[in-house]
């Protein structure tokens, strides 16, 4: 109690000079790794995660695209949270995470057609990705700009585990490949190993993301639900 | 005529935005605990889809694609304003959920009562954009096409939330692992649906 008050009475003193990697920032960086994990404990952002863990490559692809559009849109909405009438700010968050895809569309499009164009519709709906909006409305619109940052790597980052793993063992199990590169020999194909072809059709991304929620809820009791 | 009973079948079986695209996903799971938030949630996305992809239709093919702007002046023949689609999108689909809202609340008090809370959270549901921009990239011809296929992707988005509601009405009494308990089983199910819903793939229409 006694420390708590004298903290806020430095604080009061002289404006928040804290360290930049300090406690609370770095717990910014790590929680959403594990305990507050964008897809598998507050349920964002799947609506494109699931569609593209086809091949690792696309969800690296994805993964970068997501984290630069919320580094950006954190960044700013933090900057201007003070002008914004809060009776418009989803119009206004709106247009700016609607800019900075246009942007990270166009440079994909210039850098790695191919995967731009296996990306589809799913690069123009980074925009209505829940991770992004609910980053924006629930930190970025009450936190100073460089917290804000960290919230946005440590979200994308916790996104990007979940997205590369699915992808990981998609791609194994259905293709046997990683990143292109073919993993199984061809001896084991010879003696009777089948690539399934099942791993490949959108079903099975929801199921593998079921069982990742499984093992994590298994170790980590306090996440499990009520019934 | 045959062509749009196609393209509206289509929406709901084959390329169903839930169990083949994952679109909507994150309304899909928040909202679908019971049977009757499901299908408020569920029809105001059809209203939606229903009105904002022929909207966006229009806009595509008389402002952004290249050439588009012809009517204006022969001399924009050359003038592709495509890149700025994604913005334009969600400010159509923005504003006009909000117009809806506001007609809706004036015209029809009951059914305003029934979706009035959904009605603003279909702004940022995936499966909207996902519509407008299926339409892009699929060229349909005509805007009786895009509406058909609106319409249709909006029928099957509620025929997904409408069973996996009644599905997680039901399972509240099995006995689940602890751990898989709410978002892990629903996600597994959701699977298993989709796994019955390719059945529907090889049709050709």
């Amino acid at each position: 109690m006694s420390t708590e008050v004298k903290e806020a009475a430095a604080v009061a003193v002289k404006e928040p000079s804290e360290p930049l990697f300090s406690k609370k920032n770095k717990k910014l960086l790590t929680d959403p790794l594990n305990d507050s994990n964008p897809i598998t404990v507050q349920v964002l952002g799947i609506c494109s995660a699931l569609a593209i863990t086809v091949q690792v490559k696309q969800a690296v692809v994805m993964s970068l695209s997501v984290l630069a559009v919320m580094i950006g849109g954190n960044l700013i909405i933090s900057l201007i949270r003070n002008i914004i009438p809060s009776r418009i700010r989803i119009i206004v968050q709106l247009v700016v995470v609607a800019s900075l895809v246009i942007l990270v569309d166009q440079v994909l499009k210039a850098y790695v057609y191919d995967v731009s164009k296996a990306l589809s519709v799913f690069v123009g709906l980074i925009i209505t990705n829940c991770i992004i909006m609910g980053r924006l409305e629930a930190f970025a619109l009450a936190n100073k700009p460089w917290p804000s940052i960290l919230d946005a790597i440590g979200n994308a980052a916790g996104y990007a585990w979940i997205l590369i793993a699915v992808a990981v063992v998609r791609e194994l199990f259905g293709s046997g490949t990683l990143m292109g590169y073919k993993l199984i020999p061809d001896a084991a194909f010879e003696m009777g190993y089948m690539n399934n072809n099942m791993m490949i059709l959108p079903p099975m991304a929801l199921i593998t993301v079921g069982i990742i929620i499984w093992i994590q809820r298994s170790k980590n009791t306090a996440l499990i639900e009520e019934n | 005529m045959l062509d749009l009973v196609n393209i509206f079948v289509k929406g709901i079986f084959i390329e169903n935005m839930i169990f083949a695209y994952f679109l909507g996903m994150c309304s899909y799971l928040a909202v679908s605990k019971t049977v009757k938030t499901g299908v408020g949630l569920g029809f105001a996305v059809i209203f939606v889809l229903g009105i904002t992809v022929p909207v966006n239709y229009l806009i595509e093919n008389y402002v952004l694609k290249e050439g588009a702007l012809i009517w204006l002046d022969e001399s924009f023949a050359t003038i592709d304003l495509s890149f700025l689609s994604f913005i334009m999108f969600i400010a159509v689909i923005a504003s006009m959920v909000q117009l809806v809202e506001m007609a809706v609340e004036k015209f029809a008090p009951a059914l305003y009562g029934a979706l009035g809370i959904f009605l603003p959270l279909i702004a940022v549901n995936c499966s909207i954009l996902g519509g407008a921009l299926f339409m892009q990239e699929r060229q349909y011809s005509s805007i009786a096409e895009a509406t058909s296929f609106g319409l249709g992707s909006g029928v099957g988005w509620f025929l997904a939330i409408v069973a996996i509601a009644a599905i997680r009405e039901k399972i509240k009494y099995s006995n689940v692992p602890p751990a898989l308990r709410g978002l892990g089983i629903t996600f597994i199910i959701t699977g298993l649906m989709g796994v019955a819903f390719m059945a529907f793939m090889g049709i050709e229409l």
